[in-house]
């Protein structure tokens, strides 16, 4: 295998109901970063059916190329058609760094891709940094439960795969005039060769508000109590119109679904403000919430490590406080909303 | 008859796992080595589906001798036999080289009984990354579906699978021709509790053990630390966080507080 073959930071950009997947612009992001530091292209892979169009997105998030295999086969996710389309185009183009959103879909692609190269994966990446004269990829991701980082190389194998956290790089600023170049693929594949079929694509509408896309994301642990304990937790969340995140024993004692579910087993979470109501801080945990802009922790115990993790606390007990918190809200929120239209109005006249 | 294949690993229990400060290294006997949870419901899946379809249970593990016990607790969950390949020869190894010997186990199974599902966990609390059971399906050219959480019906005679997969807002129908491998979350099923019959069984059980001589055209180089791609280089504690500042008063002082911080994010508010 001679290195010198493998050019270039590559993206796979999942497709997710028409759009690029969040995520994979976080990915041209920090993939940007990587290519500039080795001086290379970034470009991005594009599998679907009718996806070309996507293609000026990625241009205007950071990609300078974007490979595109464009056919009704590729309607919805299936390993199988994918991966060989993705071989493909590495076995032609030979990236030297491969990125995949460390989603269900990314995952699954990633790890049957790499067996096929074969190449090695790092899974779940929260940290990505690129030598600039060896072009090694250095992945870093929390090890045994959160309790260290490691960092991991792939030394010997072309192109150097890792899956990124959703929510822990950030997109670059649209530029709504950049462009690149498209390149479009081909592979035969017959739909009778396929050896699965989706039959129904189920939207579980159940949940109000995604809780990786909210801006206030109210949380509860363990110290609420009780499931009865734990509405005060959707009544805060439906005061400042936020979305209810839990701690994972939270969800083990069956108080809430697994989609509500914050840190490394569950979702990964930024929002504006996040409130950690009744939740130890365990490192589990932190890691999902740990970049949100304002952390709020509420617990009667002066020692949880959550009050390491926030930016603001209230020792207390949370059976108590959050029913003021509730009230005051709604008191004040009308005052803050007509103070704000008013000025809205003066600004206008 | 179904032979269904579930992919187990003893793992150290990192809930409770002590670190050593000074290396960064796990302190392996500050824990218990328990099954992996998520393979647990593997198990289980395979014991529910046997007694609804009829056939065979096996479970197979690569580890060190001390695994054994990791394959009793799965014949006390209903499994019928277990296999476990053991030899220096898979230390290190990473889920390129994991998937590369456990299919070269498999493959010897097969010989014995044809395999019609193999069954793998999410993923491994110790290893994380849920790349073992899709590396094992590409190696064995059979379909891989990861995240099932139903699995709505298996027809041998016909030679298909339907199951439910998990997606981040919903789920999937998908049907899969036989044989094929599954990786399962947790919310496919709930551990039963084990029988008294199956805890006897377990504990007089004795697993089939192979070392690497006894696989077939094994390429050695594919496997452990030298089969390897991925290697560690460099462990560290996470930054401690500095910590917050903490609201004073009376509970309706730090309430008040707390709400002119919360407002100062006007935008989120109008
Ligand atoms: C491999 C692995 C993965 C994991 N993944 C996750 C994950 O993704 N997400 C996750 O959250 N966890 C995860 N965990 C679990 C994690 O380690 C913790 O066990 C869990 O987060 C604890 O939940 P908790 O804080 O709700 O409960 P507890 O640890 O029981 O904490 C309850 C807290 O509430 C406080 N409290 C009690 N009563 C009151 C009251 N009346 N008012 C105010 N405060 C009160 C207590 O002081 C305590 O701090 C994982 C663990 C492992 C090993
Ligand atoms: N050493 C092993 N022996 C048997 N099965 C394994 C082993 N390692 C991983 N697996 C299987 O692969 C799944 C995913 O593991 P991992 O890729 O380590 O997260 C596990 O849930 C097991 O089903």
């Amino acid at each position: 295998m001679n290195f010198d073959d493998y050019r270039g930071i590559w993206v796979y950009l999942e497709v997710k109901d028409g759009k690029i997947a969040p995520v994979s612009l976080e990915l041209l992001g920090a993939g940007r970063k990587l290519a500039d530091k080795r001086g290379t292209e970034l470009a991005g892979v594009l599998i679907g059916s009718n996806v070309k169009p996507l293609a000026s997105t990625a241009f205007v998030y950071g990609a300078d190329v974007v490979y595109v295999y464009d056919d009704p086969i590729f309607e919805h996710y299936r390993t199988e058609p994918y991966m060989r389309a993705l071989h493909d185009c590495c076995q032609k183009h030979k990236p030297e760094v491969l990125l995949y959103g460390a989603t269900p879909t990314g995952k699954d692609l990633a790890s049957a891709i790499a067996t096929d190269l074969p190449t090695g994966l790092t899974a779940d990446t929260t940290m990505l940094d690129i030598e600039e004269d060896t072009g090694l990829l250095l992945a870093s991701r929390p090890a045994f439960g959160g309790n260290i980082m490691a960092t991991i190389l792939c030394k010997k194998y072309r192109p150097q795969m890792a899956t990124v956290r959703p929510k822990v790089m950030k997109a670059l600023s649209p530029q709504p005039n950049r462009t690149g170049k498209i390149v479009e693929e081909h592979i035969s594949l017959r739909e009778e060769e396929m050896r699965t079929k989706v039959l129904e694509v189920v939207r579980e509408t159940t949940k109000k508000v995604r809780i990786d896309e909210a801006d206030i994301v109210v949380a509860g642990g363990k110290g609420m109590g009780s499931k009865e304990g734990f509405q005060l937790i959707h009544q805060l969340a439906d005061a400042l119109g936020g979305a209810v995140g839990a701690s994972r024993d939270v969800v083990e004692a069956g108080w809430i679904d697994h989609h509500h579910q914050v840190g490394q087993t569950g979702v990964t979470v930024t929002p504006k403000i996040y409130f950690a109501i009744g939740i130890s801080g365990a490192i589990q945990h932190v890691v999902g919430m740990q970049n949100s802009e304002l952390i709020i922790a509420i617990n009667k115990d002066p020692n949880a490590p959550i009050f390491q993790s926030c930016h603001y606390g209230i020792v207390g007990d949370a059976l108590e406080i959050v029913p003021l918190l509730i009230e005051r809200i709604k008191e004040e929120l009308p005052n803050i909303k007509t103070a704000s239209k008013l000025k809205e109005e003066i600004h206008h006249a | 008859m179904l032979h269904i294949v579930a992919c187990i690993k003893q793992v150290p229990d990192t809930k409770i796992i002590k670190m050593n400060p000074k290396t960064n290294t796990m302190d392996r006997a500050s824990a218990p080595a328990i099954l992996n949870p998520y393979d647990a419901h593997a198990v289980e899946e395979a014991v529910r589906l046997k007694k609804k379809y009829g056939g065979t249970v096996s479970v197979l593990t690569m580890g060190p001798p001390p695994a054994v016990k990791a394959i009793k607790k799965c014949i006390e969950l209903g499994a019928d036999e277990g296999y476990m390949i053991s030899d220096r020869a898979f230390a290190g190894a990473d889920t390129l080289a994991t998937s590369y010997a456990l299919t070269k186990a498999l493959e010897k199974i097969a010989k014995h009984q044809p395999i019609d599902l193999v069954i793998c966990g999410k993923m491994t609390i110790d290893g994380d990354t849920g790349q073992v059971g899709p590396g094992i399906a590409r190696r064995l050219n059979i379909p891989p579906l990861t995240g099932v959480k139903k699995v709505v019906e298996i027809n041998k005679e016909k030679g298909y699978a339907i199951v439910q997969r998990k997606l981040e807002d919903g789920y999937e129908v998908v049907k899969s021709t036989l044989p094929c491998l599954f990786t399962v979350e947790k919310e496919i099923n709930d551990i039963s509790f084990a029988p008294l019959p199956n805890m006897i069984k377990a504990a007089r059980y004795q697993p089939t053990i192979w070392t690497a001589d006894d696989l077939e055209n094994v390429d050695r180089k594919q496997l452990g630390l030298k089969g390897s791609p991925t290697i560690v280089s460099k462990v560290w504690a996470p930054p401690k966080p500095e910590g917050g500042q903490l609201l004073e008063g009376t509970a309706q002082e730090q309430v008040n507080k707390l709400l002119s911080i919360i407002f100062e994010k006007k935008e989120l508010f109008q």
